[in-house]
């Protein structure tokens, strides 16, 4: 089964690449804790859209159905690694709003001197 | 579909039996109320024991392997480098939690969580240096980091403490973001992600003219990835105020432990997976490890603050094993095993120093708050003194001979000049240790200065420390010829 | 070092976006504060009160958290429905295996009180 008309994978590259920029710029920039997690969540993602896309391009070549499933297996462990991470963050948000009242990072700076 | 063996379980027998001594923990200490921080000796004892037994089953599974053998279909590789850091990184995990001792107690939280927490820590790391795949090797490294990020913020009710954790977190997430997408490039362009077969699959793709860009793209966002986790600048940012903020003992669980294992993934991936591309990170390598010296070295110079002196000071550490990195020769990467070696007892004993001095709420960290311990706490000042000289690179101690090694290697591999801004930066760095050696001994404590806490175990650990230290100085050879028998091959 | 040189492109072009970007955005912003600009939206009403007044409870977030991480791991029951045969008494164990690390972290979270409503 094939998709008579499949997107080439230069465009992929650069939706994923675009994503990609987009969560770095925000992780930095931001100033909301839960906008710089969204914006990690976002690079994650990106990338699972790239494997996802890899894959199917690696296996096309190849030839070889173990190959592209490297990398699908590769983007489930993301995902989950992904959650993982993200319960860690959520409650580091908590405990840090526990302790201040706000999860401005910008106010967060205790330790600069 | 072909079945994996039981045979490969059970040789990785020593990372599951810690993984599960880990959920015990942590269930067990999760039943009753919350018991303000009483069992923490008995919670101590049962990690150790954990740990003394994971170090008997790799030394019994995975020990004296003259070859090299691939498990569980490519994912893990038991060789004799992997051996050489699994002992190491169990003997800091040790260390580590004897210094924890007093601030578990204190803390009044759950011990077992903390202890499984570490047991979880370390058994990401003991995964991460046997990894043989890409994919094995990320999921690993964020089995510890995600423990660490908690470790970092396990005093949840101070406010440091937390911000830590959070700063740790996100320059920590967004480093594993880059890292994966450097993972994921490289993918594309090779279709592998195991380090046997990607050097060979990278020369491939770039002598097809279309991958140069994805190759090249994908090497440097997986190498910033790591070099984000052993804190070399410019990717260092998060260091400082997370050493300062995290309760001390996991500072130097951070220092040792973390710095050793990501350095030990740094140098797999670059002499077997990135075989290929070695003129390319030697450049860069070098590059890095030259402003890593200087920049960490002059930070350190303005601090009042000694654990965030040893945080500028573990940058420029970083630095000085870059060295030994770039070199890409045998004698190179054995100095990389015995500096990283000695390195972890002279920085868990500094730190345990500073648990010692330290008070609630971040107190007696500043250089005044050593003020004339040599009179107050002979044996104290005298160990914290060893450790300083090690740091610095002054014989005799196993810091010296680490960093003459390192330099050596550099010099005979034709780096000649980053070994010299290593021997310059050594210099400059001998100016900050001995304003604290000065403090101790030849200033007056001032009424207000906090006594050191007196704790047996903790004592007889940074005694131990500064022991070793010693002896590595003047007996390197064991370790040498340990650290020759476990290397990898050369790119 | 040639193949260097597209990344040289990549990292000025992601600068340059980065200045035109904030340029842009300062030149063709809407330039006054206050007023009804800082009313939220509530659909052309008046808004009855700020959103900030109606915290969610912790708890609230502490199940998400919970949920997300049990949600998302189920994640790995569907490659191994799909292969179920394939994969025989094998895969069963190992899935077996998983489900009780799961299980582990559940009762770890119950024995805590993360569950407790009260």
């Amino acid at each position: 089964m094939s998709i008579p008309v499949s997107v080439p994978i230069q465009w992929y590259f650069l939706l994923a690449g675009a994503l990609f920029v987009i969560g770095a710029l925000g992780a930095l920039s931001r100033r909301n804790g839960i906008t710089i997690f969204l914006s990690i969540e976002l690079m994650l993602n990106s990338v699972n859209l790239l494997i996802v896309a890899y894959a199917r391009v690696v296996g096309e070549r190849t030839g070889d159905l173990l190959t592209a499933l490297n990398g699908q297996i590769l983007v489930l462990f993301v995902l989950a690694v992904a959650a993982a991470e993200a319960a860690v963050g959520l409650a580091l948000f908590i405990a840090i709003f526990r302790g201040r009242r706000t999860i401005d990072v910008n106010r967060l700076n205790l330790m600069r001197w | 579909m072909t079945a994996i063996p039981i045979r490969d379980f059970l040789l990785l027998a020593p990372e599951i039996f810690l993984a599960v001594a880990g959920m015990a923990m942590l269930v067990a200490g999760s039943y009753g109320r919350d018991n303000g921080g009483n069992g923490h000796r008995g919670c101590s004892v049962c990690a150790v024991a954990a740990l003394a037994m994971t170090g008997g089953l790799v030394f019994w599974l995975q020990g004296g392997r003259e070859v090299p053998e691939v498990i569980l279909s490519g994912m893990f590789v038991l060789d004799g480098y992997a051996f050489f850091w699994k002992i190491l990184l169990l003997i800091a995990a040790t260390l580590t939690i004897f210094l924890s001792e007093r601030f578990v107690a204190e803390g009044g939280y759950r011990p077992g969580e903390y202890y499984a927490l570490i047991l979880f820590a370390t058994t990401g790391m003991l995964l991460m240096v046997s990894g043989f795949n890409l994919l094995s090797i990320w999921i690993s490294l964020e089995l510890m980091a995600l423990s660490s990020y908690i470790l970092a913020g396990y005093f949840k009710h101070q406010l440091k403490s937390t911000e830590a954790a959070l700063k740790y977190f996100v320059l920590g997430a967004l480093s594993s973001g880059i890292l994966l997408y450097g993972v994921s490039l490289l993918y594309g362009a090779t279709g592998t992600l195991e380090l046997a077969g990607l050097s060979d699959a990278l020369s491939l793709a770039v002598a097809a003219g279309d991958g140069q860009v994805l190759v090249a793209l994908g090497w440097l966002l997986l190498a910033m990835g790591l070099f984000f986790k052993v804190a070399v600048v410019p990717f260092h940012v998060w260091t400082p105020d997370v050493y300062v903020g995290a309760p001390t003992p996991i500072t130097s669980f951070l220092a040792i432990a973390s710095k050793a294992a990501s350095f030990a993934v740094l140098v797999r991936i670059f002499y077997q997976g990135l075989a290929f591309l070695t003129p390319d990170w030697q450049w860069l390598t070098a590059a890095l490890a030259t402003i890593t010296m200087i920049w960490g070295n002059l930070a350190a110079l303005t601090q009042k603050n000694v654990k965030r002196m040893l945080a500028y000071s573990s940058i420029a550490h970083a630095g000085y094993v870059l060295i030994g990195v770039l070199t890409a020769t045998e004698d190179g990467q054995w100095a990389v095993l015995f500096y990283l070696a000695a390195y972890t007892f002279i920085t868990a004993g500094a730190f345990g120093t500073v648990v010692l001095l330290e008070r609630r709420a971040y107190a007696g960290e500043t250089y005044e708050d050593y003020a004339g311990l040599a009179r107050r706490a002979p044996f104290l000042a005298a160990s914290m003194m060893i450790f300083l000289l090690a740091l610095t690179g002054i014989p005799p101690t196993g810091g010296f001979v680490g960093k003459i090694y390192l330099f050596a290697a550099a010099v005979e591999a034709g780096w000649v000049w980053v070994a010299v801004v290593g021997v310059l930066t050594s210099a400059i760095s001998l100016y900050y240790y001995m304003g604290l050696i000065v403090q101790m001994y030849l200033k007056d404590a001032e009424d207000t200065t906090p006594e050191p806490l007196y704790a047996p175990g903790l004592l007889a650990t940074v005694g131990l420390c500064a022991v070793i230290t010693v002896l590595l100085g003047l007996l390197p050879g064991p370790l040498i010829e340990l650290a020759k028998g476990s290397l990898l091959p050369l790119p | 070092m040639a193949n260097y040189i597209p990344i040289l492109v990549f990292v000025l072009v992601a600068i340059g976006f980065l200045i035109v970007s904030l340029m842009a955005a300062r030149i063709f912003r809407h330039g006054g504060k206050g007023g009804t600009n800082a009313d939220p939206y509530e659909c052309g009403n008046e808004a009855d009160s700020l959103a900030h007044d109606h915290r969610f409870s912790i708890r609230y977030y502490l199940i998400a958290v919970l949920f997300v991480i049990f949600d998302v791991e189920t994640i790995f029951l569907f490659p191994w429905a799909v292969m179920f045969d394939r994969l025989a008494l094998f895969g069963f164990i190992e899935m077996m295996v998983f489900l009780a690390i799961l299980v582990v972290g559940y009762v770890y979270v119950w024995n805590r009180g993360a569950l407790d409503w009260a």
